[in-house]
């Protein structure tokens, strides 16, 4: 068993989190408020030295730039909310923030989400030399091989028709939805089974940790 | 001086004087970036041939202060005696002056980025290639200038995509503002919203509603946040409290600010409590502690997720279930969606997020643009099979006219 008082520390605090596998319980209670109000007095902190100083005070107060006025005003409109009286004010600055995010992300989102996308499902529907392979060396594998790309592309297309809204899902255009809702459901299952193990990692490395850095049992 | 004190000395010693003038010859080659007018041949071998054809000029779509500088490789990379390691780059704004390093490129490169010029100033450039040991005969360029351009031609396929999109749009929400009915089909997430909320009043437990980890720059927490209005509205008309607990304090304001409005909207600005939308943490595993812990205790009759999560969501949504509350979630994440399908009640998948602040409110300008994305889709599934059909039959250059530079 270890004598640093560090690991200590991290093993106890590991194990009031864990005891809310039982049941929420003073100990959990107790590592949560603690979890909580550390971190976010190390985010007020690293805002402030990371973002405030070097991205307004010092651009504005130590090398005079002028500009920097606005932010510094859009800033204290938003602290303005803490009083009831001009709180009206941190609207402005709300209406700022999305508005900007707002158009910035639709050149984003299209670009990203809809025309590289479109881009990279734009392939040969038939692959004839997976065929090929195929039918010289039939099995699972080159059959998946021969089938991915006719996959991809019904995938992408019938994925898109679910997403329509003002079409009711009936008829061929509903079986084509329907498809694509099961295109979903597998690449979910998939996702899921994937992050699963990653969590799984996770659990180990902590019981790792409590086993080898603190009981030095392992 | 230093050197030719120690040279003197040396000579005086005995030394073998030529070894020693080789390594002082490289010494200063290495030391000094001011070009030499000859090759130099460091160990006795001959230098590698020089590259050829040196041309430049400014870079193109970009914002200013770069170059590009061009050559024909030496005839000694790759080929002849195959001695190139790589190419240096010289710089000067003086033809006749002193010329520095800026940087080298491999063998076989045939081509440098100068990302340091300042726009309008005339550079010249000199590039010599090294074998390890020795430099050729150094090339030099015209000059060459470097300029900031209004319009990145290699972008016009976003531009006409932005246009077409933005015309759709603002045609569908001028049809919707002139009274036509525009059909939005169900979803069956959205149908339960008001069922959930009324759950929660018949239990006498409170709302829970979570906008995901990010800030208001997240086009999935503005959509959550919308929706937030919505279901806020419904629960002051139903009396029920709503708890709205944030990972960022700017959500925290917006959250506030939508809240209060939909208790006006609804009649009951006294019933509108700002302590219940409160900021935790801005850590997401401790945000995830702090969420836990408040529905340990409060025990909502739903909870709802809106907005974008990562690694917490199945962390909460695991705790939501186990107090027996109705979940309905939403997120655009395709990694979390799967343990939000698992563990809720109801999913907004995806787009369906940002669809339901129009199925929700069903404002003309919300139905309007739902409806315009919808033909860009229709666009886009057209694009795609006639794409294939022409990539399919070898027609490449499709691919080209969708990539954006």
């Amino acid at each position: 068993m270890t004598t640093d008082i560090g690991t200590w520390i991290a093993a106890l605090l590991t194990l009031c989190i864990l005891s809310f596998l039982y049941k929420d319980n003073p100990f959990y209670k107790f590592a949560e408020h603690l979890f909580v109000g550390v971190s976010a007095a190390y985010w007020a902190c690293y805002y402030i030295y990371n973002i405030l100083i070097p991205n307004l005070y010092n651009p504005l107060f130590v090398q005079g730039q002028l500009l920097y006025i606005i932010p510094l005003a859009l800033g204290i409109m938003m602290i303005m909310k803490l009083f009831p009286q001009p709180a009206w004010m941190s609207r402005f600055p709300l209406a700022f923030i999305v508005g900007t995010y707002a158009g910035y992300n639709f050149i984003t989102y299209l670009q990203t989400y809809a025309i590289d996308q479109v881009r990279a499902t734009l392939v040969r529907f038939v692959a004839l030399e997976s065929w090929q392979e195929f039918f010289a060396r039939p099995g699972a594998v080159t059959f998946l091989s021969a089938i991915a790309l006719p996959v991809v592309v019904v995938g992408v297309i019938t994925g898109l028709v679910y997403f329509f809204f003002s079409r009711e899902h009936k008829g061929i255009f509903g079986g084509l939805a329907k498809t694509g809702v099961w295109f979903l459901m597998i690449a979910f299952g998939a996702s899921f089974g994937y992050t699963v193990m990653a969590r799984i990692s996770l659990l180990i490395g902590r019981v790792y940790f409590l086993l080898h850095n603190w009981l030095h049992i392992i | 001086m230093f050197n030719m004190l120690l040279l003197l000395l040396l000579l005086a010693i005995g030394v073998n004087s030529t070894t020693y003038i080789e390594s002082l010859n490289l010494t200063l080659v290495l030391q000094t970036s001011t070009f030499p007018e000859t090759p130099q041949m460091l160990h006795g071998t001959a230098p590698p041939a020089p590259p050829t054809d040196i041309t430049g000029q400014d870079r193109p779509n970009d914002a200013g202060g770069r170059t590009v500088v061009s050559w024909t490789k030496s005839a000694d990379d790759g080929q002849g005696k195959n001695s190139v390691q790589e190419y240096v780059v010289f710089r000067s704004t003086n033809i006749d002056g002193e010329f520095t390093e800026i940087g080298t490129a491999r063998k076989g490169v045939q081509e440098f980025v100068d990302i340091s010029t300042t726009d309008g100033v005339e550079y010249y450039y000199m590039i010599k290639a090294f074998d390890g040991e020795s430099f050729s005969e150094p090339v030099l360029s015209g000059a060459i200038t470097s300029s900031a351009q209004w319009f990145h031609v290699g972008r016009v396929n976003m531009l006409v995509a932005v246009l077409i999109l933005s015309f759709l749009i603002l045609w569908f929400i001028q049809r919707a503002k002139k009274g036509e009915e525009l059909y939005i089909r169900p979803i069956a997430g959205l149908e339960a919203v008001d069922d959930a909320v009324g759950r929660a009043t018949e239990m006498g437990r409170p709302i829970m509603y979570i906008p995901g980890i990010m800030d208001m720059d997240n086009i999935q927490t503005i959509a959550g946040v919308i929706i937030l209005s919505r279901v806020a509205r419904k629960a002051a008309e139903y009396e029920c409290p709503i708890l709205v607990p944030t990972c960022k304090s700017i959500v925290m304001s917006a959250a506030q600010e939508t809240v209060k409005e939909a208790y006006l909207d609804a009649g009951r600005p006294d019933s509108y409590d700002a302590d219940k939308i409160r900021y935790l943490t801005d850590d997401q595993f401790g945000y995830a502690a702090g969420v836990d812990g408040m529905m340990m205790r409060e025990k909502p009759g739903a909870v709802f997720f809106m907005g974008c999560f990562y690694a917490e969501s199945l962390i909460l949504a695991e705790t939501g279930h186990s107090v027996g509350a109705i979940q309905i979630a939403g997120t655009a994440q395709p990694s979390q969606l799967p343990f939000f399908v698992t563990a809720c009640d109801y999913t907004l998948i995806g787009e369906e997020l940002f669809a339901a602040s129009a199925y929700l409110s069903k404002q003309p300008l919300l139905l309007g643009s739902l409806k315009g994305q919808d033909w860009g889709k229709g666009l886009l599934i057209i694009i795609l099979i006639i794409g294939i059909i022409l990539v399919s039959f070898g027609f490449q250059q499709v691919v080209g006219w969708l990539t954006v530079g």
